[in-house]
């Protein structure tokens, strides 16, 4: 089976600011496919280049089979979009909401009744059909925009930081939505700045400022990351970051609660001694302990390292 | 069919979003009613009790004469007797006056032998009404009082279609056209940019709704409102004014329903150039003010300089003024005028082609 989304090469530039610079997607079918990145890292441009919403400055865009933008409105009629801001109307019901979507997508009566009601029912939503949008929780809102992009059974759903306004509770049971339509064979893209959201993919691309920094399955991601992952516990955790910070192989140290993280260049040898020899005279209480990255780590490695590496070019 | 369906969905989505936004109900009905009467009681082209001073230095039989012919024509009101020319001068300097009269000793053997104005007239310029009220005192049948030459009136005016020169008259159909362009612009322009504003824009066209179904399911609403607001001025500018359509009820519908048309194309082609709905609003003013001032209705079209006709003459309000006056007050049909429903249609054409041209189902 064809991959849900190719693209080769795909940019967009506004006017001087490159938003996206060039990047490659394989996005295979019956996935969830995560976009991570920091605000402005090019996700929601991406997103928005794919679904021909934005024409891309340079390179081509495969949706479903078809090439986007030339035949978007082919690529739209198997789509499910939901924005990153709440983009139904305040002034409609739930019911309203729901029915209009439908008849948007072309549903025939008989067929709105069903998929509305199902989707009412799938989401939570039945208490809430006749209360306008615009009085809703951030998490029943979102429930709504979902029931309302899975209306017309789309192949494909474009997921903008979905969750931005959404209490964990709502996230969790967003999450498990998500996974019940990937099992009915639904492609899912999201994007999110979100950990715990990223982690939940089958697969990752990690964007920074508008290039793809790393991609993989989010296990791979953390067993192939380009970094030795350290922490550190001691009492007296400023100075022992203050010892560390002078080391040339150290890339960035994060405080954890009563511990330090500390990633090193892969090609370091022997960290672990390196480290406590480092932090000896200052902590002799320090005790050094080699983890497992998690995918903050791989995210601090493919973003923020390429800055260290400039700034050591540099000097 | 299914393209009809996705039109009507859009249609009744945005009725429905406008019977809840209880304030622009309000003004669907309010916006014509109040400017009615408004306009309706206030604007008087019809120049009566004007103050008026008079300085009466013959002070014959004949001078007192004429001074009364002056009162009896109810233009001037309270006629107050000045002294001297410096009085007379002072007053309407001050404003107290607006027109001064003088009437010099020798008014008689003026009018007599001819020749020399017989009587002076002062008026305030400053003030753009009173210089026809000058014009129209400066008509007086003087010389037929002095007894002289009887002169015929050698051109007599007949005022048709409006007989006692009522201004409610004019302003009744004329008004129709002003509401419906300040509603209509501002109303279309407005609810397509605050689709965009809100974000929901950016939702509806990743969905196969087209351009067509979304533009006209946005539009058919307000011509329908269109509709509401023509009736309500012609019924209030029947029952109030009475002022009746004199012509076929048929016709000035059909004719309304292309200048509504016209409206909501100018409307829509705001739309897409608008971000926000504030520059929307800007850019309608920018578009009512000379339609307003400039389309005949304010002034009369043929006293403007040759440029300011050639503008007026690409405003849409310009044509449905002439093509609804002759509905209403002459009884004309609308066969008889396809010079204006063809300008109008060519302004409709136009602004549909920029709209569709600029309106895209995309965000850059």
């Amino acid at each position: 089976m064809t991959a849900a989304i190719t693209a080769r090469g795909l940019a967009r530039h506004f006017g001087a600011v490159v938003a996206v610079a060039g990047i490659d997607l394989d996005i295979p079918r019956a996935q969830i496919y995560g976009f991570l990145g920091p605000n402005g890292s090019g996700k929601s441009t991406t997103i928005r280049m794919l679904c021909g919403l934005l024409v891309p400055t340079r390179g081509t865009v495969t949706v479903l089979g078809h090439s986007v933008p030339r035949e978007a409105e082919v690529v739209r009629r198997k789509l499910g979009y939901m924005t990153q801001r709440f983009s139904l109307w305040d002034d409609l019901t739930v019911a309203e909401n729901l029915d209009f979507m439908a008849r948007v997508y072309g549903l025939d009566r008989g067929q709105r009744r069903d998929r509305s009601a199902s989707r009412i029912a799938e989401y939570g939503l039945a208490p809430l059909v006749k209360q306008r949008a615009g009085t809703l929780s951030g998490g029943e809102r979102q429930r709504l925009a979902l029931a309302a992009a899975t209306l017309h059974g789309p192949e494909l759903l474009l997921l903008d930081e979905p969750t931005s306004a959404v209490d964990p509770q709502s996230r969790r049971d967003f999450w498990e939505s998500l996974f019940a339509l990937v099992a009915q064979g639904t492609t899912i893209l999201v994007s999110t700045h979100y950990m715990d959201e990223a982690e939940r993919c089958h697969r990752l691309a990690i964007l920074d400022r508008g290039r793809i920094a790393a991609e993989g399955a989010p296990r791979e991601l953390a067993r192939d990351i380009d970094a030795t992952v350290i922490e550190i516990e001691a009492g007296d955790l400023v100075a022992a970051r203050r010892a560390l910070a002078g080391l040339g192989e150290v890339r960035s140290i994060a405080q954890l609660g009563h511990r330090l993280h500390v990633l090193l260049r892969r090609d370091a040898p022997e960290p672990e001694r390196r480290l406590a020899e480092a932090l000896a005279p200052h902590c002799p209480d320090a005790r050094v302990e080699r983890v497992d990255a998690s995918l903050e780590d791989v995210f601090v490695a493919a973003t923020r390292l390429r800055d260290g590496l400039v700034l050591e070019l540099v000097a | 069919m299914k393209w009809l369906e996705r039109l009507f969905a859009i249609a009744q989505k945005e009725v429905r979003q406008l019977a809840r936004d209880r304030i622009t109900v309000g003004l669907i009905v309010g916006i014509p009613t109040i400017q009615l009467l408004l306009f309706g009681y206030a604007i008087n082209f019809d120049v009566r009790s004007v103050s008026t001073v008079v300085l009466d230095q013959a002070r014959t039989s004949l001078s007192r004469r004429l001074v009364g012919d002056l009162g009896a024509t109810q233009v001037p009101g309270a006629i107050r007797q000045a002294d001297s020319e410096a009085e007379l001068r002072r007053l309407v300097q001050r404003g107290e006056a607006n027109v001064g009269i003088v009437i010099p000793p020798d008014v008689e053997r003026r009018i007599a032998e001819g020749g020399r104005a017989a009587v002076q007239i002062l008026v305030d310029g400053s003030q753009p009404a009173l210089e026809n009220v000058a014009e129209g005192l400066s008509a007086m049948p003087l010389l037929r009082r002095a007894g002289a030459v009887a002169p015929a009136k050698p051109v007599e005016i007949l005022v048709a279609y409006n007989p006692q020169r009522r201004t409610a008259v004019q302003i009744v159909p004329a008004l129709c056209g002003v509401i419906l362009t300040m509603t209509m612009v501002v109303f279309t322009a407005s609810a397509i940019v605050r689709e965009r504003e809100r974000g929901n824009l950016e939702l509806l066209i990743t969905t196969p709704v087209t351009r067509g179904q979304l533009m006209a399911g946005k539009l058919l609403p307000y011509v329908v409102i269109g509709f509401i607001q023509t009736t309500l001025v012609l019924l209030l500018g029947w029952f109030l004014f009475d002022v009746p359509v004199a012509g076929s009820l048929v016709d000035l519908y059909l004719g309304a329903l292309l200048f509504i048309a016209a409206s909501l194309s100018l409307g829509l082609f705001i739309s897409t150039l608008a971000q926000t709905q504030f520059q929307a609003m800007q850019m309608a003013i920018v578009t009512m003010l000379p339609s307003i001032l400039m389309s005949g209705f304010m002034f009369p079209f043929e006293g403007m300089p040759e440029a300011a006709q050639a503008i007026a003459q690409v405003l849409p309000l310009t044509h449905f003024n002439e093509i609804i006056r002759g509905i209403v007050l002459r009884g004309a049909r609308l066969a008889d005028m396809q010079s204006e429903l063809g300008k109008l249609a060519a302004f409709l054409a136009v602004m549909l082609a920029l709209s569709v041209a600029r309106f895209r189902k995309r965000l850059d």
